[in-house]
């Protein structure tokens, strides 16, 4: 087994815990770091195929992914922060009556 | 991540993988992702998390529920996830593990920038939409809270 394929299992491990948070998890903020791991599981599979390929166009790739995880962010957030002052909870399910 | 209670822990944790998947990336040669990596991620987004874990500090009911009603289907989904991706990993490595070693050269900041704004200015410029969305939506977002604040202090 060589390095790529190395890095390959760890950035499936990665995205699949990230999944796996977000599905079974009740806290929100929780649930949104792991959204930042699968985005992070993403990234290393990126890097690794760039680096098998040497291609830099994975870098960019990886470039877009973060300015797209920092405007997610930035977004969450405050919505969380709102939401909390509606309810003074972060679980989620707590607002399963939310309709939209 | 999945099995710690406090949020606090879980921000720790993941701060330690983005740190060590900024070493793997320092290994790997391309050194300015995992300077973004470093920067970004735990320098930006990283620490507005903590910020706001800090800010909330809402108190979880102590015989609160740890996991969601969703627990057996996700475990369900992450085992056939992990299958599918595994297998289609262990086809593809299998078969093209003879690709030529990488050149070290490919990985510089020049050629990561001659490719960035030549080939890829369309996403480029779609990033500094969504940029300015994000900036707007924040706005809005604050103007909401502002407003319904407002109101409770009135009435």
């Amino acid at each position: 087994m060589d390095k790529h394929q190395l890095l390959l299992w760890l950035s499936i491990a990665l995205f699949s815990m990230g999944l796996l948070g977000v599905v079974i998890r009740r806290n929100a903020l929780v649930m949104l770091m792991c959204m930042e791991l699968m985005l992070n599981g993403v990234n290393l599979s990126l890097v690794t195929f760039m680096n098998q390929n040497g291609q830099a166009a994975g870098g960019v790739l990886v470039f877009l992914v973060f300015v797209v995880a920092t405007a997610e962010i930035a977004i969450a957030i405050p919505i969380v922060l709102l939401l909390v002052k509606q309810k003074r909870t972060l679980d989620v399910d707590a607002y399963s009556d939310l309709k939209g | 991540m999945l099995v710690l209670r406090e949020p606090m822990r879980v921000a720790l944790a993941l701060i330690t993988t983005m740190m060590s998947l900024g070493a793997i990336y320092g290994f790997m040669g391309v050194h300015f992702i995992a300077a973004f990596q470093v920067l970004i991620y735990v320098g930006a987004v990283m620490v507005f998390m903590v910020f706001v874990i800090m800010l909330l500090e809402v108190r979880e009911a102590p015989g609160n529920k740890r996991y969601s009603n969703l627990l057996v289907p996700g475990g369900v989904i992450f085992a056939m996830m992990l299958g599918v991706l595994g297998i289609s990993v262990w086809r593809a490595v299998g078969s093209g593990s003879t690709t030529a070693p990488a050149i070290s050269d490919a990985f510089g900041l020049t050629q990561f920038s001659t490719v960035f704004l030549r080939d890829y200015w369309l996403q480029f410029e779609l990033t500094t939409v969504l940029l300015v969305a994000a900036i707007v939506a924040a706005l809005a977002v604050i103007k909401v809270h502002r407003r319904a604040s407002g109101e409770k202090a009135n009435g």
